[in-house]
């Protein structure tokens, strides 16, 4: 991995969370998920500060970091979209919707604009299905929507 | 406010009842007319749906604007306006409750707010056209009670989701809440606890359906100076929300059966592992926890019986197969989740290497009611060996998607049909999957089999932890086999060689049969590696993640040669084996779909027919959504 320096205020802040909790490596996945708030993912030199801070080998926190998909090492878009892939949205169209958002946007899943505008990812249900197939944009959740309205709906946040 | 004794409990509870009171009589009266404050009604109850599928529908503005609009015409104190759980109709959200007269709105916007605090609160005119219209009858129903998807349910498990304000631990207890503990470590054994909800027939619900009570047998055998007692909140299964909606609902009836599990197996300290998705139930959850501590129902000294219990809070990542008991428990220990060998059981060596036992939040969601109204009546309740009720997830090519519970035996057509609507768009039904990615897909020659643990396992398929995907005419098996391979290979931990790599080889080969270059040859790969893995891999996910290629195997052959032999999908799911063609007598020669073909592939002059140069064609399918003389057809 490559050494590049963290800001300082984040690397207090991630300081601060480990503290928080300890420095007890049993409480790595909650470490983890409050890392991630500080800068929206975990950079790899992230990862290093905390494996140093509880004492454990990185190719531990890495290791977690990779196995959960909650975790990402890639910064998300201003607007990230989460494509719901669920059993009920899938068989209501999901997957068509998720080419059209690929399609429109020209990168696959787990990818960010060049911009840094947009994201795209998959999710396993958010319990909308009523509403299927749902698109979750930020924390609006978009429902019963077709591959013709992903156009207007990137162009009216664009 | 502390409560300390059983009586301090019981005041609460008699106090709290006259706020419930108002729901409760309504809930149980048939046809009373709605009249409204001006017809000389005293207090009324609003009840809102918060609920995340409703929220999603901005059901948190119905309610802002209609305490506004109360407020502003001085009748606050008047109107109750409740925010619930889920009231399970979640096809028709969001959803308004108007008491006593129990009108049931659906599909209500921030905008109908008006008409129903004027007209219906005010007035005491119901808004007609916020009515549910029964599709067959046409006729609209005012009461749930009378809606075909309420009729033949059954709730114990969902019993206070979408009736009580789950952020109220006094309407909680004016349900009977926390009375099953009190008793419990007040005038019970542990022993004689355990024995009845043995005695109750309770199976575990997150979809092994192993019996609760003897779990608990194990747990509390295992001597150790700590125990642990988890709640499985890590809900997995794509397009399933059981477990969600009832910690969104009535999280108090988890926090207490947790406690009372506690005290069965001599455990003081209770771990809730939870969706970090699953934003609004951990709001809720930690509520909970957070109001029983303050009463004193959680932390030392539970009501003076000696008996201490707290629980904490921990989150998942995202990672179906920390369902699986061992693989939770470590990831509770910051660990990649994998699994372990069993034995040892998590009852002798759990989390951090003591005694622990898990359960799942609908098992947990039980357990209070099994012991206030009795094991016996929970067994008089379902078939001779699946007992109770189930909750399951209905979604899919359905017309009424919600959450739904009924008794065990209840029939797949009756739930299909009758809660569930019928197909939508009156399409022919073609398949119903149960289990999620662990289960399988169950065709019309098995409708009117019984649903309980051993009836689906016998067909193929297995009860899983209730979600319920129904599919129709234009579903394609093999699609959706590939599908569910798809989740269970990006979720396989790796750690054990069959689902690691055995997975991915089907997969690859479900790929190349969906991608129009399959031989007969692979089917019998896919049956044979199938069967190989079931056997060979360490742990739940592995062992039933050829279930979907499986079953659909079995019931759908028929389409899986089609796909291989002539090269055709009858659903028009699988892209590769598609044509797009153009009728020349239809086509006016508009140039639109030409125009929104990303891949160039429509050819043709301005008013002539158009042609598809099928080299080019991607099979997007977008020209055929845009043109608007139906002239593109695809086979």
């Amino acid at each position: 991995m490559p050494d590049t320096k963290l800001p300082c205020d984040v690397a207090e802040k991630v300081n601060a969370i480990c503290q928080a909790h300890g420095d007890n490596p049993g409480e790595l996945i909650n470490i983890l998920h409050e890392a991630q708030h500080v800068m929206g993912y975990l950079p790899e030199e992230m990862q290093r500060m905390i494996a140093r801070r509880l004492s454990i080998p990185v190719s531990r926190v890495y290791g977690v970091v990779t196995f959960y998909a909650f975790f990402t090492m890639t910064a998300k878009g201003k607007y990230p979209i989460s494509v719901c892939m669920g059993t009920a949205c899938y068989v209501r169209g999901s997957e068509k919707l998720l080419e059209e958002f690929k399609r429109v946007l020209g990168i696959d899943v787990g990818e960010t604009t060049p911009d840094g505008k947009f994201s795209l990812d998959c999710l396993r249900c958010v319990g909308a299905c009523g509403l299927a197939p749902v698109v979750m944009i930020g924390d609006k959740v978009y429902g019963r929507l077709q591959p013709v309205d992903v156009k207007r709906i990137l162009e009216e946040l664009d | 406010m502390k409560v300390l004794t059983i009586e301090d409990l019981k005041a609460v509870r008699t106090a709290a009842a006259k706020k419930l009171f108002l729901r409760e009589q309504s809930d149980k009266s048939t046809g009373v007319h709605s009249s409204g404050l001006d017809a000389g009604t005293s207090h009324m109850q609003v009840l809102i749906c918060g609920g995340t599928g409703c929220k999603a529908s901005l059901s948190h503005l119905i309610c802002d604007k209609i305490k506004e609009l109360l407020q502003d015409r001085g009748l606050s104190d008047k109107v109750d306006v409740i925010t619930t759980g889920c009231f399970g109709f979640c096809e028709k959200g969001p959803v308004v409750k108007i008491i006593p007269d129990n009108t049931f709105y659906t599909q209500v916007t921030p905008d109908d707010a008006h008409d129903i605090v004027c007209e219906h609160i005010i007035g005491g005119r119901r808004v007609e056209r916020l009515l549910y219209v029964d599709p067959k009858t046409g006729q609209s129903v005012s009461d749930s009670k009378h809606m075909d998807f309420y009729r033949k349910q059954k709730r114990v498990a969902l019993r206070n989701c979408g009736f009580i304000d789950p952020e109220n631990i006094e309407e909680y207890i004016a349900r009977d809440g926390y009375f099953a503990l009190a008793t419990s470590i007040l005038q019970r054994k542990p022993d004689d606890v355990i024995e009845e909800v043995r005695r109750s027939g309770l199976r575990g619900r997150g979809g092994g359906g192993f019996p609760t009570g003897v779990k608990w047998g194990f747990a509390r055998k295992s001597v150790s100076d700590v125990k642990y007692v988890v709640c499985n909140a890590d809900e997995g299964d794509p397009g399933a929300f059981m477990d969600r909606s009832i910690m969104e609902g009535d999280p108090h009836s988890i926090v207490e059966a947790m406690a009372i599990c506690g005290y069965s197996i001599g455990s003081s300290k209770g771990l809730v592992y939870i969706r970090a998705e699953y934003p609004l139930a951990i709001h809720r959850l930690k509520t909970a926890i957070g109001q029983a501590r303050e009463w004193g129902l959680l932390g030392d000294n539970i009501l003076g019986s000696g008996f201490s219990f707290d629980i904490e809070i921990r989150y998942g990542a995202g990672a179906f197969v920390c369902g699986e008991e061992t693989a939770l428990i470590h990831s509770m220990e910051g660990k990649r989740g994998e699994p372990t060998m069993k034995p040892p059981f998590p009852a002798e060596s759990g989390y951090l290497g003591k005694p622990t036992n898990v359960n799942n939040v609908e098992t947990f969601a039980n357990i209070p009611v099994i012991l206030t109204r009795g094991a016996d009546w929970f067994a008089s309740i379902g078939t001779e060996k699946s007992k109770g009720t189930k909750v399951f997830a209905l979604a899919g090519k359905i017309n009424n998607v919600g959450l739904i519970e009924v008794p065990m035996g209840t029939t797949l057509r009756e739930v299909i049909y009758e809660i569930g609507g019928g197909i939508k768009g009156g399409k022919k039904f073609k398949a119903v999957q149960t289990g999620g990615p662990s289960g399988g897909c169950l065709t019309e020659k098995h409708l009117d089999i019984p649903i309980d643990f051993d009836s689906l396992l016998a067909e193929g398929s297995m009860m899983g932890s209730g979600g319920m995907i129904v599919m129709d005419e234009d579903d394609c098996m093999v699609s959706v086999a590939r599908f569910y391979l798809d989740f269970t290979v990006e979720e396989s931990c790796g750690k054990c060689t069959p689902c690691r790599i055995g997975n991915k080889r089907l997969l690859e080969t479900l790929d190349k049969i969906t991608g129009g270059r399959g031989t007969e040859e692979d089917l019998k790969t896919l049956s044979v590696l199938g069967k190989v893995i079931k056997d060979t891999a360490l742990c739940g996910l592995g062992q039933t993640s050829p279930n979907p290629v499986l079953s659909t195997l079995n019931n759908f052959y028929d389409e899986y040669l089609e796909h291989v032999r002539d090269h055709k999908c009858r659903a028009r799911q699988c892209k590769a084996l598609l044509t797009y063609s153009i009728n020349p007598s239809l086509c006016i020669g508009c140039h639109l779909c030409a125009k929104n073909c990303p891949a160039d592939a429509i050819i043709g002059d301005v008013r002539k027919p158009h042609i598809i140069n099928p080299n080019n064609c991607i099979r997007c399918g977008m020209c055929m959504a845009r043109c608007k003389f139906k002239a593109i057809s695809v086979n």
